[in-house]
């Protein structure tokens, strides 16, 4: 790098500055331009947050500042991007990968695939270095260790000849970090660094980057959809909507006098942290679940023994009719297994379910038949949950006519479902690929809905939903509560989710509820030390506390 | 994004495969209008040379080529479609309940398809020729005991990714029974590959019911483009055009065949076309 920038802009302060960038789609896309017009500079040592949903183009516009879009459909067609005085769109491909990973660098939403699976880490952190420089191996060596050290990671000689898969999640994103700084870098890229983690190390790496980046004097373009995660790491703020940037201030100005309608209505949508209250007190149990266990075995190989994890371990808990309890936990905790168990996708080893007094563990799925009418179940993934080739109507109708209902009654029934959860009637006689993730999200629901039942578990139904939509479809599922006067099972990774929705809190661990109560009490005195951590690792709570 | 008709026929190989393949069908189903008599019927003076009056000429015994090759395309095309069709229906259940059941039933479904598709096909088929009698319906058996492992395979693994779908788990708590599960939710997930991988079966199938003729070990008394081959083999020097025309029939439908088959491929999987 030959000193700083003789021509161009003459801009000192700014590493990066983005101008009238516009980066075109492929004919058959339904809008034109994936960004389009958009300005934005990134100042020496600043921390500037690109928020938007998805589609907003916001990783597109972080593709092509490093020139990673998938050519030849989508490119740049207008604007240009100067980082340190140099033009990167017009750069040649020779430039360009001596400047990816040497003076701008790039995190990733997902550090497992980030990272090759069959090298060392420390290898992989070794190479970054050894493709930009001339240091012999013995300094390299010791640049990775101090590195290492540097993310924080215990035993930095253990962890250098450790392989991905032996890492955890935070553990593998510290080492992408730590690949990301290897070369000094003027400008880091991250892409959703922290969307793939769980809350509390969610936490620690934002904590982490904030830390680096001002040892470092790096700057940092922060792509997320996440207010609470700008709030607890931006300097700058630029909020994004169809490819165009809607407002863009100061970090304290934009999220705290907002002045985009747009703007306003996501930081309006951010569930807030205040708990919900029990409207009345102890109803008659619905569901009564006592000591349920459940172990899963993974089968052992030649002189391997089978390893044994213990999912679900002896859990007890009570849902009273008409009332609601979250049961709020990290990966891994168990809390889907349980759920699963209760709904009978899974069969629990131990224990028992009582539904409205009746045990329902250890039957047949046949005996469970007659049972599925008082519950029913919305899951996560609108994209995957609704069969591809049937039509809305059919996928709603389905459980009406098992249970013994005639086809037409069902499919009349099935259009008053939809008008009740927001769409068109008519939308029964489409297929799901014609519906969008909070529409088809509607459609789950609508499909739980179908036999009335009075319980309804479910399991992360708004995590793979925008922001502004997911405050759409837990709005509705309030008003179905009521209305039909259900009880609700809702698993969630999010305290902020938890706290809206549901009146109890039940916080996992490891297979085991480790506190359980009115969510108000455990908000306002959390007992155990595994909630009070997951309550300080809610992202922006200062800011969400100051709304309120 | 373009319908799947307009990816399908916007597909300029396509349209060639489906031009050829169209002639092919029309032949087989008008033949006894376009060539009236018996194909085995001895009609002129033998190793007439193509040209003007029997457009292909005629064989050692004085057949008319032409007549032999509507006819064969016929037998050939019907032999081929049929034993697609039960191999694709056998390899699809055996998969189906191998993927869907998985644990010991998949186990030992698989060795069996395994083992099945350990002994050469070719050979194999043979074999069960030899052992059923030379017949249509013994052909096509033959042809789709051969033919249906590669389709199990293909059927299993989709219904492996399938299964674990969240609209498939929404059925079981719906209550809905395994049988309408698979039937209702996963089987017509599994179409596209099955499509694909059906269509390349009958190529396939056409050069093994041809080679099997060639062998003399084809349906007897119905003329087939293998036959053909086989009978004027040992005239190649003398008269080279009762070996080539119904060869490079063979040759063309095969390639259409597969044209069409790799078109349906790319307009069922727009995005791997892409790439």
């Amino acid at each position: 790098m030959s000193g700083h920038p003789v021509g161009g802009r003459a801009s000192g302060d700014n590493v990066l500055a983005i101008e009238n960038l516009t980066v075109g789609l492929p004919a058959w896309s339904d809008r034109k331009s994936a960004v389009s017009g958009v300005s934005l500079d990134v100042g020496k040592t600043e921390i500037v947050c690109v928020v938007g949903e998805s589609g907003s183009g916001k990783s597109i516009m972080g593709k092509a500042i490093l020139g990673l879009l998938p050519k030849p459909h989508v490119r740049v067609t207008g604007g240009r991007i100067m980082f340190e005085g140099r033009d990167l769109i017009a750069l040649p491909e020779d430039d360009m990968r001596r400047l990816r990973g040497g003076r701008i660098a790039m995190i990733f939403q997902e550090p497992m695939t980030a990272l090759n699976p069959l090298m060392k880490v420390g290898r992989q952190i070794d190479e970054v270095i050894e493709v930009h420089t001339d240091l012999k191996p013995a300094a390299r060596r010791a640049r990775v260790l101090e590195l290492i050290s540097d993310v924080h990671l215990p035993d930095p000689k253990r962890i250098v000849d450790s392989y991905p898969h032996q890492l955890s999640g935070g553990q593998r994103q510290r080492i992408v970090i730590a690949m990301a700084l290897a070369l000094e870098p003027a400008l880091i890229i991250a892409d959703e660094p922290t969307t793939a983690l769980d809350v509390t190390t969610q936490a620690q790496i934002l904590h982490l980057m904030k830390e680096l980046q001002r040892a470092h004097g790096t700057s940092v373009l922060f792509i997320t959809h996440d207010f609470g995660v700008v709030a607890e790491i931006a300097d700058r703020v630029a909020v994004m909507r169809h490819g165009e940037i809607v407002e863009a201030g100061s970090a304290d100005e934009v999220l705290r006098n907002p002045q985009a309608d747009y703007t306003k209505a996501l930081v309006a949508a951010v569930p807030g942290l205040k708990p919900r209250l029990r409207d009345k007190q102890a109803a008659q149990p619905l569901l009564v679940v006592r000591d349920l266990e459940k172990t899963y075995v993974s089968a052992g190989g030649f002189a391997a023994p089978a390893r044994r994890v213990k999912a679900v371990d002896k859990v007890s808990l009570e849902l009273g009719e008409r009332s609601s309890l979250a049961l709020v936990g990290e990966s891994g905790s168990g809390k889907s297994t349980l759920a699963r168990c209760i709904i009978g996708l899974e069969l629990p080893e131990g224990g028992e379910i009582l539904l409205d007094g009746e045990r329902i563990s250890g039957l047949t799925r046949d005996q469970l038949r007659p049972y599925r009418r008082h519950m029913q179940m919305v899951f996560q993934d609108p994209f995957a949950s609704l069969n591809p080739r049937q039509r809305i109507g059919d996928i709603i109708a389905i459980g009406p006519m098992i249970q013994g209902v005639s086809r037409e009654k069902a499919h009349a029934e099935a259009r008053e479902l939809l008008s009740l959860v927001g769409l068109r009637p008519e939308a029964a006689d489409r297929y799901p690929h014609e519906f969008s993730g909070g529409q088809r999200q509607r459609v789950g629901i609508a499909r739980a809905l179908a036999v009335k039942p009075k319980l309804i578990v479910a399991d992360e139904p708004v995590s793979a939903l925008d922001v502004s939509v997911q405050k759409q479809v837990l709005d509705l599922l309030n008003e179905l509560r009521r209305k039909f006067g259900l009880s609700m099972l809702f698993i969630t990774h999010d305290l902020r989710v938890a706290a809206t929705v549901c009146e109890n809190i039940a916080i996992m661990q490891r297979g085991r509820i480790v506190e359980h109560g009115a969510t108000a009490e455990i908000f306002a005195n959390p007992q155990h030390a595994y909630t009070r951590s997951l309550l300080d690792a809610v992202p922006g709570k200062d800011w969400i506390n100051s709304l309120a | 994004m373009k319908t799947f008709w307009q990816r399908f026929l916007g597909n300029p190989r396509v349209i060639i495969g489906m031009f050829w393949l169209s002639v092919v069908v029309l032949v087989a189903i008008f033949a006894d209008v376009l060539a009236p008599r018996d194909p085995f019927a001895i009609v002129a003076t033998p190793f007439i040379r193509p040209g003007a009056g029997y457009v292909l000429g005629t064989d050692s015994l004085g057949r008319d080529v032409m007549a032999g090759l509507m006819h064969g395309a016929r037998t050939t095309l019907l032999i081929a479609v049929l034993s697609t069709l039960v191999a694709v229906a056998f390899g699809t259940l055996v998969g189906a309940v191998a993927g869907y059941y998985s644990g010991l039933v998949d186990d030992v479904l698989m060795r069996i398809t395994e083992f099945f598709q350990t002994i050469p096909s070719f050979l194999f088929a043979i074999v069960l020729i030899a052992v059923l009698s030379p017949s249509a319906l013994n052909l096509v058996i033959a042809i789709s005991v051969v033919s249906w492992p590669p389709i199990t395979r293909v059927v299993r693994a989709e219904v492996l990714s399938i299964k674990s779908r969240e609209f498939v788990q929404a059925a079981v708590v719906a209550g809905q029974r395994d049988s309408a599960i698979l039937l209702t939710q996963v089987l017509p997930n599994t179409l596209s590959p099955l499509i694909v991988t059906g269509s390349l079966l009958v190529a396939t199938a056409i050069l093994v019911e041809s080679a099997l003729s060639f062998l003399g070990l084809g349906a007897p008394n119905q003329m087939s483009w293998g036959f053909m081959i086989g009978a004027g083999r040992s005239f190649l020097r003398d008269a080279w055009w009762l070996v080539t025309v119904p060869g490079i029939a063979i040759l063309i439908t095969v390639l259409s065949i597969n044209l069409v088959g790799e078109g349906l491929n790319d307009a069922l999987n727009p995005r791997l076309a892409d790439l």
